[in-house]
């Protein structure tokens, strides 16, 4: 059953303790088992490519993410991308980085996209311009994610920008931030992630997890200081495509962990493929009956074909029409479900 | 120097008994720095502090020093100037993301705050970078705010 207990953790916010009008908030906040997924930017100019890609995650997710730039390779931009999303009705959360683009030209980028209908933003410092396709290009870092996420919530609460000049209508933004339990230091992550939700993370995404026993030291670490109770954590994952591909992601994609055994299974595999794809509905399983956690976010690169099917293969959305059904008024003899 | 910078941190919490005492001295010394008047100390000062800092910590000049928060290791050198803490992209040895030979400054800056027994101060946020300070001392800043703040304390008073 939905339940809205988590309220009490927030901070005052208009209309009715939410911050945004968003879809991926009232999913969030009504305690279900979220799922969002990260939609491959075109390289084109072509809205249709777009809503191509987004058609397939919308069925089986809550909030598609628009990517900005990630991995430092030009793409269409993720206000462009949110606004077409926003625009054909698609709940979206628009990624932020700050690799590219000073203060003055992020908050009018905020502003730009809430007037467009963006509800949801990811506040990242992003991936360095080396790793990128354009490594010559000048890194601009002028805010960090901690700064990013706090002169987000001064312009949504406060309505005005860092200048103190106000803001006439201010971006009613759900904030996101991303973590990555992964990386070391790793006592120092749940400190970063307490930063965070102070300067105005009210969900996260995290990186890439293909490794359970250290989400586990971190989630219980996080569950000690509370954190979880202060934001709504979802975890990141995705299906590898073969165990080349992942020995590549793992030396290539900074931040992204990828344990011996996860490869060694993978080499085994008759289908690399299709083991990558059964590695992360296993994990999807798993991930989902750990103590603190609201949800999962599906990066699958290059293989948004797959994202429906893992949903349905791990029925966290099953879970979820049962629920559906059982709020939904009784018929007949009026039986429980599990009877 | 990168070895120096190492060194500094390893030593940490002696390294900050020495810049409290300092710190202690200069706080001392604001009327005398007042009497002879802030713009006219900042060329030599800034001359001053770049050579010991820039020895001890690979100091950049920022203007606006972090160091006592960060575990004396400047943040400034991290290749994304980030001031509140480690981004996602930290190797697994410990290693910076984009420059691979290098240490991550916040690593390294998790083990200094450790050696200075002061875990808290480095949870704090940090606002972001005011550019208008790039090249301007610190040390006479945080002298100028304290004269600036008992002025405002005796106004009220």
């Amino acid at each position: 059953m939905p339940n809205d207990d988590l309220s009490g953790a927030w901070t005052p916010t208009p209309r009715d303790n939410h911050s945004s009008r968003g879809r991926l908030e009232r999913v969030l906040r009504s305690g279900r088992f979220a799922v969002t997924a990260e939609l491959n930017p075109p390289d084109s100019a072509n809205p249709q490519d777009v809503y191509d890609r987004a058609l397939v995650l919308a069925q089986v997710c809550d909030a598609i993410n628009a990517t900005d730039a990630s991995g430092a390779n030009v793409h269409m931009s993720s206000v462009g991308i949110s606004a077409l999303l926003a625009r054909a009705g698609y709940a979206c959360v628009m990624q932020v980085s700050c690799r590219d683009r000073n203060r003055i030209a992020i908050q009018g980028d905020i502003l730009g996209a809430a007037a467009m209908g963006v509800s949801n933003l990811l506040c990242l410092t992003g991936d360095g311009v080396q790793v990128g396709d354009q490594p010559d290009a000048k890194p601009v870092f002028d805010l960090d994610s901690i700064s990013l996420l706090a002169t987000v919530r001064r312009m949504r609460d406060d309505g005005e920008f860092l200048s103190g000049r106000k803001i006439t209508t201010p971006p009613e933004m759900f904030l996101g931030a991303a973590a990555n339990p992964f990386a070391p230091p790793y006592d120092f992550r749940p400190v970063r992630l307490a930063k965070k939700i102070t300067a105005g993370a009210q969900f996260i995404q995290t990186n890439y997890c293909f490794d359970l026993p250290r989400l586990g030291e971190y989630m219980a670490r996080v569950r000690e200081m509370g954190l979880h109770e202060k934001c709504f954590i979802l975890v990141g994952v995705g299906p590898l495509a073969s165990a080349r591909a992942a020995r590549w992601i793992r030396s290539n994609v900074p931040g992204i962990h990828i344990p011996d055994p996860v490869i060694t299974r993978l080499e085994g595999a008759e289908d690399q493929k299709a083991e990558g794809k059964r590695i992360c509905v296993e994990l999807i399983q798993q991930i989902r009956e750990m103590d603190g956690i609201a949800g999962v976010h599906i990066m699958a690169y290059r293989q948004e074909e797959l994202v429906a099917s893992i949903v349905e293969e791990s029925g966290i959305l099953a879970a979820r029409r049962l629920t559906a059904q059982a709020g939904a008024p009784r018929t007949g003899r009026g039986r429980h479900l599990g009877d | 120097m990168y070895f120096v910078r190492r060194w500094s941190v390893r030593h940490a919490g002696k390294l900050s008994r020495v810049y409290r005492v300092f710190e202690a001295l200069l706080f001392l010394s604001t009327p005398l720095l007042k009497l002879t008047g802030f713009s006219r100390l900042e060329r030599p000062t800034r001359f001053i502090e770049r050579g010991a800092k820039g020895l001890l910590f690979d100091c950049r000049m920022c203007g606006q020093c972090a160091l006592t928060r960060t575990g004396l290791s400047c943040p400034m050198n991290c290749p994304k100037e980030m001031r509140n803490g480690p981004c996602g992209g930290v190797r697994p040895d410990g290693n910076c993301e984009v420059k691979p030979g290098m240490r991550c400054v916040w690593v390294e800056a998790w083990r200094g705050a450790a050696r200075m027994g002061d875990l808290e101060t480095i949870a704090g946020i940090e606002p972001p970078v005011d550019h208008r300070l790039w090249g301007r001392s610190s040390w006479l800043a945080v002298a100028r705010e304290r004269t600036e703040k008992k002025q405002a304390g005796d106004a009220k008073r």
